[in-house]
């Protein structure tokens, strides 16, 4: 008789051989393994435990840090609506309501047939075309009633996602200004060549006079980086490419990897020769698995032009290739040391530093880590030159960025400009009208008013990763940052006590003031929560989840003070919102399911 | 004067290389507070209590290695403020209900709340349900207590060599589970004779029939406060 841990063998041990039954593919034998049931089957992990022989509660911890692994049987559909603010300015809401009515599920829960889930998930990347949402891992945008009405008519008749009409997956690049990087008509191979004739030294001199700096948001100098890591000691060294991508309105490295993957792998490749490593991986959000195939298409045809792969273009000793590993639903990952974790296979929880990547990366060995932006870029210098990179944006913010834009405004897409452009260049270059606030950078980033338009974009004014989400007028500023505290607080990986408990205080006081029951005495508290969230957090999460708050309590102060009650003391408590759960089970919403102030 | 010494809230302490600011601090006998650092494990800087400002920088001190010449400051008014709204999450994130709880007095939770003066939790209550697991015929988990401090975790896998316990789920949902397919202490290789029975700082890993063998009021902080015993171990 087959054991039920047995019954697991068929399908988990093609995906074990895959990934030679290391310990450090765990997340990505999960997320395969997963795609059998729609779930990991606790029978599927004991299998798991024997054969990539680590402890059940290492794997459990695992598929119970990532959003998008499950324990429990979900949907043979598992739907999840992209949760971004400008999901909800373009109507996610009503859309998700209409979806759970139409298929008779409720958030959150697997209907009764097993047929259909529906949730929602933090910003899928699509802020240019949404609504959006995923299906089984796979984007659907530009959502409208009439796209819902349609969906739920396939998994009505359970239609496999292949069978579905093309024109659902499509995705835009919108790519709406192109600067010297999306201008580029890149030619494979052309930056190794320029790499090999100047030599990896003469190179990274190179990058370093460019002044480069990281486009995943802290600007650190890319030269210095490299050279840290190419002089660190260590049996291998690594090259890793941040496409995790998981700030809230960010989507140009989805843009980057559709049109010039080869670019990026290109930057990839020229970190290798300079650092010294063999192996480079690529750290893909789970939310743009659509890639896969094209990825694995530009990669091959790359070893194909001795690109990749041993003895690249014929240099006896220059081999490296690059792994495409996948993330699974968590914001934190994008931060290098929990990507590192999670590249182990690990939970996604940041590390201590120092030690720093660069000296004790990916196990333990000298490690770098760039964004996505960061390499396309340096094959462009390896190319060109340090000085004509140098030449172009400010003084100290060299080059050109790429900006996601979305919003209310009537071009969204990415604008690609030299650093030093005005906010309010590129909000007339998207057509924005009546524009009230810019969240730049996304979630974590800085919230712009109108009389602050005519700063500008660069690391010593407003240093952003890329986002730029317009709100006009007809936007309520408090709901934006209330968006924001809820993606903080569903994102804090929970390692340490300020992070943890701390967004989600943030969050219960914002929805206490959303309820219209706050005073003036939440904003000191608010005020204090910052404090503390920025001096104790162990990583970037917590040290940026007050910035939306403090920054529209700063900036728009009316959209606060017009939700407070009293303006004195209100306690949390509120008698008629606690009897909302009873009222619920109940099916009761008349004046005798009441008490108190109704609202 | 040596080479290898810090200043510590005035103090100069000296320490060897290696050695974190924590570590050369106890070993001066100089207290700073903690809940996840233990004398015996690898750091894991999660609490964030024993954050110290290292020439002007928070950094949390179980982590941080300690450098010449570098100025610490540790008992003073801004971080002893932090430090108790720290303490007060921990207190609202479980369900602490210190006067009907066995470890009461030599919690060093609790005892750490007393020390800094802590005297309400201030923030609203989160009411965790957290099941008891009561199935190992010699042991109690209690987990509504957890602090998440993972001492447990690193005891078992580090000393024990069993990895009995582990941390699952994320951000506020995050909490402790055991090495069984069941989810239960009683399934796994769990014994009294493990170190992970004897490291938690708080009442979650009890011991079954041995309740209140020292009377509360002759326990271990209940005698002098945690900051008076930095290098002590618990009972
Ligand atoms: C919470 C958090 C999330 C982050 N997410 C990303 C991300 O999605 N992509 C990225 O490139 N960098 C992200 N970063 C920054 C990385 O830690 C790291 O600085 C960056 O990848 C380095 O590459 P660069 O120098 O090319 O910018 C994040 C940082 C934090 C603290
Ligand atoms: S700050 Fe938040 S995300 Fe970062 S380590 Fe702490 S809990 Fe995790
Ligand atoms: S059970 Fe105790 S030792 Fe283990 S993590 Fe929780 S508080 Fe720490
Ligand atoms: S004792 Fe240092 S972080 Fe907990």
């Amino acid at each position: 008789m087959v054991s039920d841990t047995e019954r697991h063998a068929t399908y988990l041990d093609p995906i074990l051989e895959r990934h030679g039954f290391a310990a450090t593919s765990l997340l990505q034998v999960l997320r395969e393994a997963q795609e059998h049931f729609g779930y990991i089957h606790a029978d599927a992990i004991t299998y798991l435990t024997q054969k990539l022989k680590l402890p059940r509660v290492k794997i459990e911890g695992v598929a119970t840090f990532y959003s998008f692994l499950y324990l429990q049987p979900r949907g043979e559909y598992r739907v999840l609506f992209s949760d971004n603010i400008t999901d909800h300015m373009l109507g996610s809401a009503a859309l998700m309501n209409q979806m759970c009515q139409q298929l008779w599920v409720e958030p959150g829960k697997v209907s009764e047939d097993g047929l259909v889930s529906i949730s929602t998930t933090s910003c899928t990347g699509m802020c240019d075309q949404g609504p959006a949402l995923l299906v089984n891992n796979i984007a659907i945008n530009r959502l409208t009633p009439e796209r819902i009405v349609n969906i739920c008519e396939l998994i009505r008749k359970r239609v496999p996602l292949s069978a579905w009409p093309a024109e659902f997956f499509a995705i835009a690049d919108n790519i709406r200004r192109r600067d010297i990087l999306l201008d580029s008509s890149f030619e494979s191979g052309s930056a190794l060549n320029a790499l090999l004739a100047r030599g990896s030294t003469e190179t990274l001199q190179e990058i370093k006079l460019s002044k480069l700096r990281g486009r995943g948001g802290a600007g650190f100098s890319t030269g210095s980086k490299w050279e840290f890591c190419r002089a660190a000691h260590g049996t291998h060294h690594y090259v890793v490419c941040n496409a995790d991508e998981g700030e809230p309105g960010t989507f140009k490295d989805r843009v980057l990897l559709t049109g010039y993957a080869d670019q990026v792998f290109e930057g990839l490749t020229l970190c290798a020769r300079i650092i010294g490593a063999r192996k480079g991986f690529l750290y893909l959000r789970g939310e743009y698995r659509y890639l896969l195939d094209h990825l694995l298409v530009v990669l091959q045809q790359r070893r194909d032009k001795r690109l990749l792969g041993s003895s690249i273009l014929g240099c006896a000793d220059f081999d490296f290739d690059i792994e495409i590993h996948f993330g699974a639903g968590a914001y934190v990952c994008g931060e290098e040391s929990a990507l590192i974790e999670s590249l182990e296979g690990k939970r996604g929880t940041p590390r201590n530093r120092p030690p720093f990547p660069v000296s004790n990366g990916y196990l333990d060995q000298p490690t770098v880590v760039n964004n996505v932006e960061t390499f396309a870029a340096s094959s462009l210098i390896a190319l060109r030159g340090g000085a004509w990179y140098a030449a172009i944006g400010t003084a100290t913010s060299s080059g050109t960025k790429l900006l996601s834009v979305s919003g209310d405004c009537e071009r969204p897409g990415i604008y690609e400009y030299p650093f030093g452009v005005t906010v309010a260049q590129v909000l007339a270059d998207c057509g924005a009208r009546d524009t009230q606030a810019v969240q730049v950078s996304g979630a974590s980033g800085v919230c712009v008013a109108a009389q602050e338009f005519t700063r500008r974009i660069a690391f010593e004014d407003i240093p952003t990763a890329g986002a730029f989400m317009v709100f006009d007028h007809s936007r309520d500023m408090f709901e934006v940052a209330r968006n924001f505290v809820h993606f903080f607080a569903h994102e804090s990986c929970g390692f340490c006590t300020p992070c943890r408990v701390g967004t989600r205080l943030l969050q219960n006081m914002m929805d206490k003031l959303a309820r219209g029951n706050g005073s003036p005495y939440d904003f000191a508290e608010i005020e204090k929560l910052d404090q503390l969230l920025l001096s104790m957090s162990h990583c970037g999460l917590g040290h940026a989840a007050c910035n939306p708050v403090k920054d529209t309590i700063a900036k728009f102060r009316p959209a606060y003070d017009k939700r407070l009650k009293h303006h004195e003391f209100e306690p949390a408590f509120d008698l008629d919102y606690a009897l909302s759960q009873a009222r619920q089970m109940t099916g009761r919403d008349d004046a005798g399911a009441h008490l108190g102030e109704s609202k | 004067m040596s080479d290898k010494t810090f200043v510590l809230d005035g103090k100069t302490i000296p320490y060897a290389e290696g050695q974190t600011i924590m570590q050369a601090a106890m070993t001066a006998g100089v207290y700073i507070p903690h809940l996840c650092y233990h004398p015996e494990f690898k750091p894991h800087g999660s609490c964030k209590l024993c954050t110290v400002k290292a020439n002007g920088r928070q950094a949390a001190s179980c982590t941080q290695l300690a450098q010449s010449g570098v100025v610490v400051e540790s008992n003073t008014g801004e971080l002893n403020d932090e430090r108790r709204a720290l303490l007060q999450m921990l207190f609202v994130e479980g369900n602490h209900f210190c006067p009907s709880c066995e470890q009461s007095g030599k919690c060093k939770l609790q005892a750490t709340a007393y020390d800094l003066n802590m005297m309400s939790t201030h923030f609203d209550h989160f009411f965790p349900d957290r099941p008891v697991d009561a199935s190992h015929s010699d042991y109690l988990l209690d987990f509504n207590r957890c602090i998440l401090c993972s001492l447990c975790i690193r005891a078992s896998r580090d000393v024990d060599g069993k990895n009995v316990f582990g941390l699952a789920g994320r951000g506020i949902k995050s909490h402790l589970i055991v090495n069984a397919a069941s989810g239960q202490l009683a399934d796994t290789d769990f014994t009294a004779n493990d170190k992970a029975a004897q490291v938690c700082p708080v009442g979650v890993i009890l011991k079954k029939r041995k309740g209140f063998a020292v009377p509360i009021g002759q326990r271990t902080y209940d005698l002098n406060p945690i900051s008076a015993m930095p290098g002590v171990k618990q009972d």
